[in-house]
């Protein structure tokens, strides 16, 4: 066998409350980096507004108008019918957290 | 490169990322993630779980010196984009503080948690994530081995020397000629990747060799995405360029004779696309995570840890897909971001929680417009999968140029999202 080339790491024991991030927002919304890029900040030159950083009131709504067919869309009115008012609670915390 | 300085790089790279994630050169790492493929899978998880915790590490082993796109490649075939414009480096994941290893990975020990490499060595690892795509079951269409020597017969399914030969193969095809791409049954890579392809070449057709023919063999009984915006897009832009066939499935192939033969009949033609059968990539069948049909490997949806090898997560096209889940770059690229948050979760000593994720594929079907398929997929504990958000999801009202300039942006967007 060949040598075993990198270090050998071992699993440290898990340090209390060093992660206090909002992993439940952070996670929901990962999967709107597909299009909105990571963290809610799209390239440059996208035509979708940079969610990082902006009101969460604003995204509450915003959602909640595409998900009620207020708002019209493309996509959004679609994706929108997948989430309850408590996820896009948490949705819109997360990304008006985020540094834009 | 030699043995001594590959193990002397690897070593370095190590103890660079442990200095500068843990932002303290007396902290031992929380683990380490070897990561098989930098695909949209593969690559995503990488990024993702440096990013989420920079004190784990991460290795990243890959085969191609640069990630080059499925998606959009179908606009290469028809020259509306560029191998360069689909192609991504891997100095992005770099950036993160990813090792990215160009070899390959030959053989999975999920006892000893080690892979071992090509080119010599064996990597150990706390998590082992595999997101190996597909490769092709050549065998189930007679003569596919002995004409891809000749070079006659292309799949171009993975994007890459044979989405450039086919293109070239476009070019040289005679006016008046016939193209035939034959879609395997499903599950396969890309539900509307063919269909979008067909529509592709029959607009390169129509603006420089109007005369030729587009010839869709379909395994499958009818358009398995979108049917009715493919169909009314081929009604109206391409007329009788474009012929569908459905319930046409590829039993063999004459390269001499330029011909796909199907059940009942031979078919010929002057450009052969034939794209064979899938399964999971090689290395999932090495390892034993393969779990049903032969082809595709089963996972737990809250993890994706592999139902049968503990310690192993499996992305993207090669996991036995869950309910309404196509095989596809968003998802793949979702499957990471589940499996992520899981492997942070499990290396900081706490308990995963399941993770809602989304899929969106865009289609172009001409030059400018596109067509859409979305939904919104979660954890279901009586079920025990994700399943598709009840009322959400659906497709694009009708193609057009908004959705077109949609699909650019989603390209680039999920190119910078999985790799930058």
């Amino acid at each position: 066998m060949r040598t075993v080339f990198v270090f050998a790491t071992a699993l440290a024991v898990a340090p209390i409350a060093a992660f206090a991030q909002d992993a439940g927002g952070r996670n929901l919304a990962a999967a709107c980096a597909i299009c909105h890029g990571t963290s809610g900040a799209p390239g440059q030159g996208s035509p979708l507004v940079p969610l990082a950083g902006l009101p969460k009131d604003h995204i509450t709504t915003q959602m909640k108008a595409f998900r009620d067919g207020k708002r019209p869309a493309t996509v959004m009115h679609q994706i929108a019918k997948g989430y309850s008012d408590e996820q896009i609670d948490q949705l819109a915390s997360w990304f008006a957290s985020q540094k834009r | 490169m030699t043995e001594f300085k590959r193990r002397d790089f690897l070593k370095l790279a190590a103890a660079g990322a442990t200095l500068s994630a843990a932002g303290c050169a007396t902290m031992a790492p929380k683990g380490r993630v070897v990561v098989i493929g930098g695909g949209f899978g593969g690559a995503t998880a990488a990024k993702y779980i440096r990013m989420w915790d920079p004190a784990i590490e991460v290795v990243l082993v890959e085969r191609d010196g640069a990630f080059v796109s499925c998606p959009i490649s179908n606009l290469v075939l028809a020259g509306y984009s560029t191998m360069q414009e689909i192609t991504t480096g891997y100095d992005g994941l770099r950036r993160h503080g990813v090792q990215v290893v160009r070899d390959e990975a030959t053989a999975i020990d999920a006892a000893k948690k080690t892979v071992k490499l090509a080119r010599g060595g064996d990597l150990t690892y706390d998590r082992l994530v595999v997101s190996p795509g597909i490769d092709f079951t050549f065998a189930e269409v007679a003569g596919y081995e002995a004409a891809m020597g000749t070079g006659r017969v292309l799949h171009a399914w993975k994007a890459g020397p044979q989405t450039v030969d086919l293109r070239k193969q476009l070019e040289q095809m005679k006016d008046g000629g016939v193209y035939i791409l034959s879609i395997p049954v499903a599950p396969y890579r890309c539900p509307p990747g063919p269909y979008e392809r067909a529509s592709m070449v029959a607009a390169y057709f129509k603006q420089a060799k109007p005369r030729s023919k587009v010839l869709v063999l379909d395994a499958n009984p009818d358009v398995t995405s979108k049917p009715g915006l493919f169909k009314a897009a081929w009604k109206d832009l391409y007329g009788s360029t474009l012929e569908y066939r459905g319930n046409a499935k590829a039993v063999g192939i004459d390269a001499k004779t330029m011909t796909v033969k199907l059940e009942v009949e031979d078919v010929k033609g002057d450009v052969l696309n034939v794209v064979p059968p899938h399964a999971a990539g090689e290395i999932a069948r090495k390892a034993g995570l393969i779990t049903t049909n032969n082809r595709w490997c089963d996972v737990d949806w809250r993890t994706m840890e592999s139902k049968v090898v503990k310690g192993v997560h499996v992305l993207g096209d090669a996991t036995l897909s869950g309910p309404g889940m196509p095989k596809s770059g968003s998802m793949a690229n979702n499957h990471a971001k589940i499996a992520a948050a899981a492997i942070v979760e499990m290396l900081n000593g706490r308990s995963p929680a399941p993770v809602k994720i989304i899929n969106t594929c865009y289609s172009f079907v001409s030059q400018k417009e596109a067509i859409r398929v979305s939904s919104v997929h979660e954890w279901d504990a009586t079920q025990g999968t994700l399943i598709a958000v009840k009322g959400s999801g659906g497709v694009s009202a009708a193609r057009s140029e908004a959705e077109g300039t949609f699909a650019w942006h989603w390209a680039k967007t999920i190119w910078a999202d999985s790799l930058a």
